[in-house]
């Protein structure tokens, strides 16, 4: 178990970037053209690493400590999450909702240091990006009450442990449409396609990319390899939701690894068939997957 | 088979939803139209050893053809004659009316297990799904400006009496239905030509213009 557990924690720290490269891949399949190496997000963040980092003179603490704390909220809600059936370095009653937080600290985090630069441009995407979470957490937590419901367990290692196989049995349309509601959260959350464009760089549509100009060097490759943890984190829970325990240690690990990737995969996909909503609809796609929730919930209350 | 039942139910549900949150006309209809054939399949899937096989099989047949392929189809030459699209400012905004919709189904679950039923419950869902896509059937109607959209929320309303209907296959007999689903075509054949005015005389399908006449 120990064992198990230490391999999570080495899969967090080593695996986001991975998917970046598989969505990337994915999206360059469907587009045609071969793309850059699975690795290469490996590549660009020790590139990053490698860089100086300049700093206005009009940012405080506020500015450097942005990325820091934001890798470090991601990391820390990391440890609480169980991956592949092994339990959580972490796990105590009702941390779902610290884990919620945490996600929520980094953003914090995120957008004060957008305001710190003291442009007006990264104060509309903080604004942005706060709004939209703030439509997003309502249905992140009415998911995880579901979990919480259908397994009778509060802390997160309970949810997603053995509970939740015999949950599918019992109350599985309720737990699909709370994976369906998540995987929009994840989008969402992680600003990928249809919420957020990661590629744009065009400045009436960028949401969370506008936070993040000012950063370079090691602080930006500190929020990519941030963000990456996040997309991993959400992976790790749909995967987990989705497709259960396998039968014994190691067939549980595979199935895990598998779900994550088919995960970025999925992602992938969602980016390259879908365009990008205008911005107005985006609160409409968020409240749509609160309300599908709502119904999981509803459902497995009765 | 049972949770193939519960799949059903739930999807006609979320196609509720989805249609409270739509703006584009084409998706609506067929979202309608799915709605429509997962009903046809419903009296197949809730058949017990009592009924009669050709009355459902007939009902279920019926109501894919009316609702499932006519009913869209002429909703589709609709929306071509007056070439519009989508529903630009509904009365209810689409994430109020969203909201409502969840509000509606939410009560719907919750109390739909205290109704006093003649017939005892043929399944746990059917009346609470029932009761959810008239609500938003009937939200639909007072809530859009288009008469397209208003068009459709009228067959989703009709949509979830069907389903309470289910709950009296037993007892219905066919010539009763047969009648239903004809009422059903007429109305919107006859909405079809009140539509069909309406953008002759307005250049538009906005039904707030009708308050507008004047002499």
């Amino acid at each position: 178990m120990v064992l198990r557990t230490a391999l999570h924690v080495v899969a967090l720290l080593v695996l986001p970037p991975l998917l970046l490269g598989v969505i990337n891949r994915v999206k360059s399949i469907f587009g045609g053209r071969r793309g850059p190496p699975l690795l290469q997000p490996y590549l660009d963040l020790a590139k990053l690493l490698r860089k100086g980092a300049v700093y206005s003179r009009t940012t405080t603490w506020v500015f450097r400590a942005g990325p820091v704390i934001g890798l470090a909220a991601t990391a820390s809600a990391g440890l609480l999450l169980s991956m592949g059936g092994a339990p959580a370095p972490i796990a105590f009653a009702g941390d779902f909702v610290l884990f919620a937080y945490l996600l929520g600290l980094g953003r914090f985090f995120t957008a004060l240091a957008a305001l710190d630069t003291g442009s007006s441009f990264e104060g509309m995407g903080a604004a942005r990006e706060v709004t939209f979470a703030s439509l997003a957490e309502p249905a992140l937590f009415l998911c995880l009450l579901v979990l919480a419901r259908a397994t009778g367990s509060l802390s997160l290692s309970g949810m997603l442990g053995p509970d939740l196989d015999a949950a599918w049995s019992s109350a599985a349309p309720g737990l699909l449409l709370a994976a369906i509601g998540l995987f929009v959260v994840a989008l969402a959350e992680c600003s990928r396609i249809p919420v957020d464009d990661p590629n744009t760089h065009l400045e009436l549509t960028m949401i969370h990319e506008v936070m993040v100009l000012d950063h370079g060097g090691p602080d930006l490759a500190l929020i990519l390899y941030g963000a990456a943890m996040k997309l991993f984190l959400f992976g790790a829970l749909l995967s987990r939701l989705v497709l259960g325990h396998g039968a014994g240690a190691l067939a549980s690990e595979a199935l895990f690894l598998l779900g994550v990737l088919a995960f970025a995969v999925a992602v992938g996909v969602v980016e390259s068939v879908m365009a990008r909503l205008r911005i107005v609809r985006v609160p409409q796609l968020l409240v749509g997957a609160s309300v599908l929730s709502a119904f999981a919930l509803v459902l497995l209350l009765r | 088979m049972t949770s193939l039942t519960d799949l059903v139910f739930i999807l006609v549900v979320v196609i509720d939803f989805f249609l409270l949150a739509s703006s584009r006309l084409g998706a609506a209809i067929r979202a309608v139209a799915t709605q429509g054939a997962l009903l046809a399949a419903l009296p197949l899937l809730l058949l017990e050893g009592g009924h009669q096989v050709g009355h459902v099989l007939l009902l279920a047949a019926g109501a894919l053809a009316i609702k499932g392929a006519l009913i869209p189809w002429l909703m589709f030459r609709a929306i071509r004659e007056a070439s519009i699209r989508r529903e630009m400012e509904p009365i209810v905004g689409f994430v109020p009316s969203m909201v409502l919709g969840g509000i509606g189904v939410a009560l719907a679950f919750a109390f739909s297990s205290r109704l006093p039923l003649p017939g005892g419950e043929a399944h746990p869902y059917l009346v609470p799904t029932a009761l959810s896509t008239v609500w938003s059937g009937m939200l639909l109607v007072v809530s859009r400006r288009k008469a397209v959209n208003q068009v459709l929320g009228f067959l989703v309303l009709e949509n979830g009496v069907y389903v309470f209907g289910l709950l009296l296959t037993g007892i219905m007999p066919v010539m009763v239905e047969a009648g239903v689903l004809l009422d059903l075509f007429a109305a919107v054949f006859v909405m079809g030509i009140v539509m069909f005015h309406i953008n002759r005389e307005f250049a538009s399908l906005d039904t707030e213009k009708l308050s507008a006449l004047k002499d």
